[in-house]
């Protein structure tokens, strides 16, 4: 570790540890996976460089996620809309998702996750997409469209509470407040 | 935005403290910030809302399903000329704070930082009846006609608003805002540019002062190190990686077994470092003048007996007397330097204390982590609603392995399939004849288990008796030592034998059964299997409080204690041959044999419960071998390596539905209801039992066994720390009276073990606080259910009034 804190300057490491819920350790850990990430001559100033997302999805943690799409897309700034991430991103996604992380910022970028088609409320385009997504992409594992149609109406019964048809962040976070597993299995530990 | 408009709805706090009833008039204050929001927002969207109203106009018309109650609203494009204002609902509603997600930075910061300012001033909520159906943002506040030009942005506003909260509230504000990283750091630039006092970095900047450079350099420094010692004690947590691993191959349910060994090594290492200090490191310094030390062959780790009976292990070895006593005139042994500091030491007294203090920390402990594990795990209304909490909660994050990824969505998707089924079920309910057979398959099931909870009972009970005749016979008949000692370990392997078998007879019960709900069939499982063990070990309680254990040694409490420590070592050996036996064959049978790809699931509740039998163990004979729980550690320490090990290599994570941290709950409570609570009992009963005792006339020389078989526990006349006296209990009431005898000021010292201890009606005062309080929390969370539906049918409500 000595080697890659040499690269980081000390006022971005308190930096980082003021504004994320990350500590000093996996900041460091998260620095040194991702300059692994670049190619060997970038890996000087790994700070200001933006790593493709095809890069990104080779990291072990993201792999087999079936959110890994949508991860990268919520988490990146880049502007040319291809998804890459900068290291602050990544330490953005690293922590939102680590143990000392609210049950509230969890929630809403788990929401912002869900929400396929960005228009900032889950509609039963987004819950479809979402339960193929959490059944896997074999075609004897997912719910046939009875039973997919029985869900979705289930699910907007069960948490749509001003009844317009879609799930908005307010009624999102009272279903994953009655959860109290949620904040242990949204976590991604590097 | 091809939907209805909808009012996300908050229940307006009043921004003075003082609790006064929420105005309309309040509410411009309240939402100012929204204002800004709208301000700026309605120009960028204006021109969007113009093109989608266009688009609406080529749509069909019948595009929302006809059962939406909301869906007409009139949304056909000729309706939106009636309707002035109905453009401007729709860019109102759609810049709500709950839309602009991720798209309007002084949004996101102005709502935050008026929720975070609100969250910090209130000091209660205020009562539902008081909050009237007006005070509720209204639509009249808003300007609908004009939009007057405001040049502030949202941004200035927000950053005001920051910079006039404390450093502390600021920083963990900027932590919590959900922007991104990039923001974030240039707002804070933007505030450190701001702040009108200098920083600490011109102060240090400042040459010409050596002392504040000086000042400086110590803080830097003794930082750096506080932030190293930081990361060490990161890094060293136990078992940190192995975990993770764990984790991530097999999720959060197999994970919550292996936190619970983790939780037990803790609480066994607490109380043999107690142990340690106070009662057994001293009893090492003044050995006590041994017979004849036995030589050590290996016999011993699995018996006991042998070379470890007259050793620190069991309570025989423990003296009497007061150690290193100046007084004493033949120190047994022990050579004091000349010239050393006499510290006499009463050992009884430690011993006894040292005991009820680690029973005592242990209560604490686990009281209150019962307690902070009920309120993570416990949330209102998690009853119902299961299809949405699935459906949003149950992706494992953790999970990383690509084939434990797809196990996953296959066992996702079995399970939602199963509560889909559930529900269609529910709507069409069975039939007479078959709820009438499902009834009389559920009486039979548990009547048979009871019944084989009866049948291991008295097998266990006849099988004693059959050994302590043989054993007696055995010691008339002057037979070896290590055949005696061997036909001790008889009776342990019996009841571990049983332990380990009966829970594989009540799965299959289990599955000939086929409850309801995948859940019940868990709690089934686990309340018979406890049922059968706790019963088990109440028997032999009773064996052993009435001394029908015999042995070689003179002292019925180390024989105790051998025996004891036989049945932890014999736990032990059977978990190891259940481990090979139950997950390494059978998974070299399905491989090889019946050539299928799944591996045997990791049965978790027969896990716990195997640790929580262990640790019952331990806890009932703590008082006959002090180093029992040192025993425990070593055994704790190894289950762990076999049992990742043996996962790794040959399970697979269950497939039914396990809330974990519920479940986490219900093991830690377990542990503590009658496995605790029953070895505290237990050993209460031993150290007190004159109080207890019924007998009539003269006490007899035997222990009485009357009518109610309530026993007299007198302790050994020839071994260990109490020898000679009635009860254990006397060497505190012999302490407390040389006490007050000695010194008649503090007399009100012996008001304590008279009228708090021996007096029952503190133990029932206890008791009735703490039902008090589960009364009262019950009572309090059925309000907040209460409170809960009515604010859902409010919202409900006002939605159909809005949309009206």
């Amino acid at each position: 570790m000595g080697g890659s804190s040499s690269l980081l300057p000390r006022e971005a490491l308190e930096e980082y540890q003021e504004l994320t819920f990350l500590n000093k350790q996996e900041i460091l850990l998260a620095y040194k996976r991702f300059s692994e990430l670049l190619p060997k001559e970038r890996r000087e100033n790994a700070c200001s460089t933006r790593v493709p997302k095809s890069q990104i999805l080779t990291l072990p943690e993201l792999r087999a996620n079936p959110f890994q799409h949508r991860i990268c897309h919520v988490f990146s700034t880049s502007e040319d809309g291809d998804d890459s991430m900068s290291f602050e991103d990544f330490l953005d996604m690293l922590s939102v998702f680590s143990d000392a992380a609210t049950s509230d910022i969890k929630s809403r970028y788990a929401f912002r996750i869900f929400d396929f088609d960005e228009d900032g409320v889950l509609d039963r385009k987004d819950l479809e997409k979402l339960v193929n997504c959490l059944t896997g992409q074999g075609e004897e594992a997912r719910l046939n469209s009875t039973e997919m149609e029985q869900l979705i109406r289930n699910v907007l019964e069960e948490s749509d509470i001003d009844k317009d048809g879609t799930i908005n962040l307010a009624e999102f976070q009272h279903v994953i407040s009655r959860s109290p597993d949620f904040v242990s299995s949204f976590k991604i530990v590097l | 935005m091809s939907r209805p408009p909808t009012v996300t709805l908050r229940v307006p706090e009043n921004t003075e403290s003082d609790g006064r009833e929420p105005s309309p008039d309040n509410e411009g204050a309240l939402h100012s910030s929204f204002c800004q929001l709208i301000e700026e927002q309605s120009s960028l969207v204006a021109g969007a809302i113009e093109v989608e109203l266009q688009e609406r106009g080529r749509e069909p018309s019948a595009l929302l399903p006809p059962s939406d109650p909301v869906a007409t609203t009139g949304l056909e494009p000729e309706q939106s000329e009636q309707h002035p204002g109905y453009a401007t609902t729709l860019r109102i509603l759609a810049n709500m704070p709950s839309r602009t997600i991720g798209r309007s930075r002084g949004a996101i910061i102005s709502q935050y930082y008026n929720r975070t300012a609100r969250l910090r001033r209130r000091s209660s909520r205020p009562p539902l009846q008081q909050l009237s159906l007006t005070a509720q943002p209204s639509l009249r506040q808003y300007d609908l006609g004009s939009d007057p030009a405001h040049t502030t942005l949202a941004d200035e506003q927000s950053l005001l608003e920051l910079l006039s909260l404390p450093p502390a509230q600021r920083s963990h504000m900027l932590l919590e805002v959900p922007l991104s990283l990039e923001e974030k750091r240039s707002l804070r630039r933007q505030l450190s540019q701001k702040r009108s006092t200098p920083g600490l970095r011109s102060r240090s900047a400042d040459p010409t002062s050596p002392c504040a450079w000086c000042q400086d350099c110590i803080v830097l420094g003794c930082r750096t190190f506080w932030y190293r010692f930081l990361a060490l004690v990161h890094t060293s947590q136990p078992w940190h990686y192995a975990l993770k691993q764990i984790g991530g191959r097999f999720g959060s349910s197999v994970l919550s077994y292996f936190l619970f060994l983790k939780t037990l090594l803790l609480l066994n290492i607490f109380s043999f470092l107690l142990l340690l200090v106070f009662v057994v490191a001293l009893q090492a310094a003044y050995p006590p003048a041994v017979a004849s030390p036995r030589p050590f062959t290996g016999l011993e780790l699995l018996t006991g007996a042998g070379s470890f009976t007259h050793s620190l292990l069991y309570y025989g070895y423990y003296s009497n007397t007061t150690l290193n006593d100046p007084s004493a005139s033949s120190p047994s042994g022990s050579t004091s330097p000349p010239g050393a500091t006499q510290l006499p030491y009463n050992m009884p007294l430690a011993y006894v204390f040292t005991i009820g203090a680690s029973f005592f920390a242990t209560c604490i402990l686990l009281m209150y982590s019962i307690y902070h594990s009920f309120g993570k795990s416990y949330r209102v209304g998690s009853s119902t609603g299961v299809l949405a909490i699935k459906v949003f909660c149950a992706w494992d994050f953790k999970v990383v392995q690509r084939r434990s990824v797809k196990l996953q969505s296959e066992n996702i998707c079995t399970q939602l399939k199963e509560l889909l089924a559930e529900q269609r079920l529910r709507s069409c309910p069975l039939s007479l004849p078959q709820r009438l057979r499902h009834i009389t398959v559920l009486l039979l099931a548990w009547l048979l288990a009871l019944g084989t909870v009866l049948g291991c009972v008295v097998a266990v009970y006849y099988f004693s008796e059959h050994m302590h005749m043989v054993q007696q016979e055995q010691g008339a008949a002057a037979g070896s030592e290590w055949q005696q000692e061997g036909v001790l370990l008889a009776l342990p392997l019996i009841v571990s034998l049983l332990n380990t078998l009966m829970p594989h007879f009540y799965n299959l019960l289990a599955a000939w059964e086929k409850q309801d709900s995948p859940g019940a069939e868990v709690y089934v499982a686990i309340c018979r299997n406890l049922l059968l063990k706790m019963v088990v070990l109440g028997l032999l309680c009773y064996q052993w409080l009435s001394r029908r254990v015999v042995c070689s040694a003179k002292c019925w409490e180390t024989c105790v204690g051998q025996d004891l420590y036989r049945f932890v070592v014999m736990d032990f050996i059977f978990t190891l041959l259940d481990t090979g036996f139950g997950e390494l064959l059978w998974r070299l049978i399905l491989e090889k044999k019946l050539k299928s790809k799944q591996k045997p699931e990791f049965d978790i509740a027969r896990n716990v419960l195997e640790l929580i039998y262990g640790q019952t163990l331990t806890w009932l004979g703590v008082l006959f071998a002090p180093l029992l729980p040192a025993v425990q550690v070593l055994k704790l320490l190894l289950l762990f390596y076999i049992k990742k090990t043996s996962l790794m290599q040959n399970c697979q994570s269950p497939s039914k539905p396990w809330q974990a941290s519920h479940m986490s709950t219900v093991f830690i409570t377990l542990l503590f209801f009658p496995s605790f609570l029953g070895a505290a009992v237990f050993v209460s009963y031993t150290i007190w039992s004159s109080r207890v005792v019924l007998y009539v006339g003269a006490p007899p020389e035997q222990p009485p066994i009357d009518s109610l078989c309530l026993l007299r526990v007198k302790p050994s006349e020839t071994c260990g720390p109490f020898q000679g006296l009635q009860t254990i209990y006397q060497t505190l009431k012999v302490w407390v009276e040389l006490l007050e005898e000695s010194n008649p000021n503090i007399a009100w010292f012996s008001w304590i073990p008279q009228y708090l201890v021996e007096n029952t009606i503190f133990l029932f005062f206890l008791t009735g606080v703490v039902l008090a309080i589960i009364y009262l929390n019950i009572h309090v969370l059925r309000g907040q259910r209460r409170i809960i539906r009515l604010l859902e049918e409010q919202i409900a409500n006002v939605c159909e009034l809005c949309v009206l």
